[in-house]
């Protein structure tokens, strides 16, 4: 079921497509547009303008520690990933344990575009248009059984092909966990393309998950197992160092990384001279995922 | 192994020369965060590159002893003006990060008192202040014998400054140790263990 969560806007909307690749500024949240179809409970989301990031900062400033730690090792050494075929398996607690290819999840799904807020848990942020679909959606392919209460995540190891995976930066392959309602609520999306086009691989093709009210390490790059279980799964940053990176992780400007304050972030692609700006509550989604997490002491579950 | 030769062509490089080299990354790397050459997100770039241009004068300023002593190849000429090269880039380093990276001035106080690193980094930056303001002539005359002991400030001050690059480090990253182990070792070649004297 695609088109739960619906998007107030889109870049289409806002400009013509040769302006889009052309221009680097882009106004992309105008509240005033009358896009119609504006859900109350969206506009938290969407205050103000949304400023979507240029194709080339989005592809070539990234995390992907499989080809480097670097920000530009990923552009550079991704590209000897093999993306296809490509098989997901999903199993644990569902109906329909099994090998999917990737070509045949597309087959089932609608692919609708999200443009999202990004924020890293290093204090950079970008605003990224994602074209996918709902975690939900695939998950309902499978059937997710009764007792399951988390969904884990796992992403290609192939060291001939992942040259950052012959050092033991982290313990490979990268994995990462969501509590199941996350994984169902409709603004996780399951993203296979970005400005349109198939996700590049450093962007973590052909599928990776998208949580945008989450640090970006949260969102998980080339998935190839899913695992519904009624237990927190292992995350590798967590694992990595349990004190600085929660299982959650949600984007909070009032709990710091234990190196450096989460109060404010820097935006890609405002040059040397680029002012921080504050950091949102939930990373902006506050109004549609707060209610995930009531009662929870967010210092404590960071 | 006759190293007079060598020796005397180190000799004859203008410090003026060695000046020019050792700044000109300076310049170039700020001109390249101007104009798009460090990428999408240069201002970290630019102070990485500056904090490790550091590191890496520091590591050459303190290996001009153990290559006299071990090797016989003689930079001793040459060291002020690495040392004084390291605190300009180190200088340059402190300043991306008050000026360009943090920005808020309550931000970068909590910073040095909150976050074990940066506290670490700065207090590396205050050892060698005195280094550098003493680093001079008239400064080795007027302080006679404690001048040698002050400048034996750079020993913690290298150590603290490659320990600040190890804990910022994300996940288990091996260049950073790389720099540790290298100050360690120019430390450990500077002990006078009896067995290891020359005869």
């Amino acid at each position: 079921m695609a088109h739960r969560w619906q998007n107030d806007l889109t870049h289409r909307d806002v400009t013509p497509e040769a302006l889009f690749w052309n221009r680097r500024r882009l106004l992309a949240g105008l509240g005033g547009l009358g896009l119609g179809a504006i859900g109350a409970g969206m506009a938290g989301a969407q205050e103000g303008e949304l400023e979507v990031n240029s194709f080339e900062d989005v592809t070539s400033y990234c995390n992907f520690y499989e080809f480097g730690t670097g920000k530009t090792d990923p552009a550079t050494y991704a590209g000897q990933m093999r993306t296809s075929p490509w098989e997901v398996e999903i199993t644990g607690l569902v109906d329909r344990p099994g090998t999917y290819g990737f070509d045949q999840i597309l087959s089932e799904m609608t692919l609708e575009e999200r443009i999202y807020r990004f924020r890293c848990v290093e204090a950079w942020s970008m605003v990224v248009p994602w074209q996918g679909f709902e975690l939900a959606d695939l998950l309902a392919l499978a059937g997710v059984q009764e007792g399951a209460t988390y969904v884990a995540f796992e992403t290609l190891l192939r060291p001939d092909e992942m040259p950052g995976t012959r050092y033991p930066v982290l313990d490979w392959p990268y994995r990462e966990g969501l509590r199941l309602d996350e994984a169902m609520h409709p603004l996780t999306l399951m993203a296979t393309g970005i400005f349109g086009k198939p996700l590049p691989n450093q962007n973590g093709a052909p599928l990776r998950l998208v949580v945008p009210w989450k640090y970006g390490f949260k969102s998980i790059k080339s998935i190839v197992r899913i695992t519904l279980t009624d237990q927190e799964p292992p995350t590798s940053w967590n694992m990595a160092n349990g004190r600085e990176y929660g299982f959650y992780s949600n984007v909070n400007p009032n709990v710091d990384h234990p190196r450096w304050s989460q109060a404010t972030e820097r935006r890609i692609g405002g040059g040397l001279f680029a002012r921080r700006q504050p950091t949102l509550m939930f990373n902006g989604y506050e109004e549609e995922v707060a209610a995930l997490y009531t009662g929870m002491d967010l210092a404590k579950f960071y | 192994m006759d190293l007079s030769a060598l020796n005397s062509a180190l000799r004859r490089i203008p410090t003026w020369a060695l000046w020019l080299i050792g700044l000109a990354p300076a310049v170039w790397l700020f001109w390249q965060g101007l104009t798009g050459g460090l990428g999408a997100e240069p201002i970290k770039a630019l102070e990485h590159r500056y904090g490790e241009l550091a590191l890496q004068f520091f590591i050459a300023t303190l290996a001009v002893t153990p290559l006299r002593r071990h090797l016989g190849v003689n930079l001793l000429k040459h060291r002020q003006a690495l040392g004084l090269l390291c605190f300009t880039y180190v200088t340059c380093h402190l300043l991306v990060w008050l000026l360009l990276d943090v920005q808020d001035p309550a931000q970068i106080l909590a910073d040095i008192a909150k976050r074990p690193y940066i506290t670490i980094g700065m207090a590396a930056f205050l050892l060698l202040v005195p280094l550098a303001v003493t680093s001079n002539r008239r400064s080795i005359r007027h302080l006679g014998p404690r001048w040698r002991l002050l400048h034996q400030l750079s020993y913690p001050a290298a150590v603290l400054a490659a320990l600040h690059f190890v804990l910022l480090a994300k996940g288990f990253q091996i260049e950073p140790l790389i720099y540790l182990g290298l100050v360690l070792v120019l430390l450990a070649l500077r002990l006078r263990l009896p067995h290891l004297r020359r005869a």
